[in-house]
């Protein structure tokens, strides 16, 4: 280490010192690297997800630390960036992947940032000698950027000895080995779930260095998700939609088939259906703006989560 | 006898990283590249065999190279070359096309020389290694 920074520091300098080590400016690098708007974004955009947000600022300040040394000729090899996302559905693990994408294209470990999604059926094939060319077109297309497995779990079946989805695994385990600055590869799927799949695949599970789990969101947080959608859609609630969709969210959440943010952008879809129609029965009057834009209280109270705790309310009083 | 054929077939064989960043310029203009081989060189046979599908959906010249090498693996003395297809508009041709990879050994090519009517000569080429069948050949 010595005698590189020396060699540094005489090569820059003509008038030998033999002294002061090269001064380096993380903070530079930080700011060419134009990281900052995306982490930014990162924390704007995403409401919640603690553990994802602290995980992805680690790697981006590995990567830039990375970048430093390289400068001073210290070598670490490419770390291993594959990734595995696991959580309950809608709770944002593709959105994260894609900017993930964007975070290791911006740092420079991807060199064209784009993200491939796949499923097994983009992977496995149907017939003896299918799968091996299938799964190298995908990972053809997915070179120089991500590629993210979705419900990766499906790729093996141990109660078909003879599934196709092994061949698959190998051939992914190849090349996320061989060809480590090609490409990242992002899987994900339910919790439990992964874990037997890494469980069964004891190589796939070493060569993954990230497991990041994304835990529920609050219903506070919910409520916060659903304002940023009624942003981008360009809607709004009344002050009194606004708590009713709070109760709404509170109570979706006790019912099955929760699925996060999903939900609450299906319930929100509905809600518009219901402003639609409410919209067009009164036709004949004008409307204005801002009735085109507001989400009344009414159309999320229509909804079949308070309609069936009415009715359980019923029943108990009868 | 070095064959020479295409773009750059004056120069000294392209190295890996050469050909990775001709790749690169062809996907930077949009392109779509493809892998050809043949062990029928002659000038006049355009209608070389075609390694797998052209590629139209590659973002990174990385996903093309790991197809040349598979191609360089499949067929080690066959002459492979590189071509990309410009579908724009009114293009709609091959815009680059070179070789990428060639036999150990060339035997090149004959001229036959028949004599016509009076004192007219018709050329014709003939590659030495087309006497043998396909697939031997090389």
């Amino acid at each position: 280490m010595d005698t590189i920074t020396n060699g540094q520091a005489r090569r820059d300098d003509p008038s030998p010192q033999g002294g002061p080590a090269p001064q380096l400016d993380l903070d530079a690098v930080f700011r060419e690297s134009n990281i900052g708007a995306v982490l930014d974004k990162l924390e704007r955009e995403l409401i919640g997800l603690e553990p994802v947000k602290s995980r992805i600022r680690d790697i981006a300040a590995l990567l830039l630390v990375d970048k430093l040394r390289h400068s001073l000729g210290l070598s670490a090899g490419a770390p291993s960036l594959h990734m595995s996302f696991t959580g309950n559905p809608g709770t944002g693990k593709t959105t994260v992947a894609l900017r993930m994408a964007e975070i290791l294209h911006r740092l420079g470990y991807v060199r064209k940032g784009h993200l491939i999604a796949v499923t097994r059926d983009d992977l496995v094939g149907q017939y003896i000698g299918h799968t091996a060319p299938k799964t190298r077109e995908v990972l053809k297309r997915a070179m120089g950027g991500v590629l993210f497995i979705d419900e990766a779990y499906y790729l093996y079946r141990p109660e078909n000895e003879r599934d196709y989805g092994q061949e698959a695994i190998e051939i992914l385990l190849q090349v996320m080995e061989n060809q480590r600055e090609d490409l990242v590869v992002i899987f994900a799927g339910y919790k439990d779930r992964m874990d037997t799949f890494f469980r069964s695949n004891p190589g796939m599970s070493s060569r993954v260095a990230h497991h990041i789990d994304f835990p529920d969101y609050t219903p506070a947080e919910l409520h916060s998700i659903a304002g940023l959608m009624l942003e981008q859609m360009q809607y709004q609630l009344d002050s009194e939609a606004d708590t009713t969709l709070l109760e709404y969210i509170e109570r979706r959440i006790k019912q099955p088939h929760f699925a996060n943010a999903r939900s609450v952008r299906n319930a929100l879809d509905r809600a518009r259906l219901r402003q639609a129609s409410r919209l067009f029965e009164r036709r004949g009057g004008l409307l204005s703006k801002e009735d085109l834009v507001t989400i009344k209280a009414a159309d999320i109270r229509a909804s079949r989560v308070f309609a069936a705790e009415k009715s359980a309310g019923q029943a108990e009083n009868q | 006898m070095r064959l020479t054929q295409g773009a750059f077939s004056f120069l000294p064989d392209l190295t890996d990283a050469q050909i990775s960043s001709q790749i690169e310029y062809c996907l930077k203009n949009g392109w779509a590249v493809s892998i050809e081989y043949t062990d029928d060189p002659h000038p006049r046979n355009t209608y070389w065999e075609m390694f797998g599908q052209p590629m139209f959906d590659i973002r990174d010249a990385a996903g093309i190279m790991a197809e040349l090498q598979s191609c360089r693996k499949t067929f080690p003395q066959h002459y492979i070359k590189l071509n990309a297809f410009d579908s724009a508009l009114g293009r709609e041709s091959l815009r680059l096309s070179f070789i990428v990879g060639r036999p150990d050994k060339e035997p090149g090519f004959a001229l036959e020389r028949t004599e016509v009517g009076g004192r007219n000569v018709q050329y014709t080429t003939r590659s030495y290694a087309v006497e043998r069948p396909e697939g031997e050949r090389y």
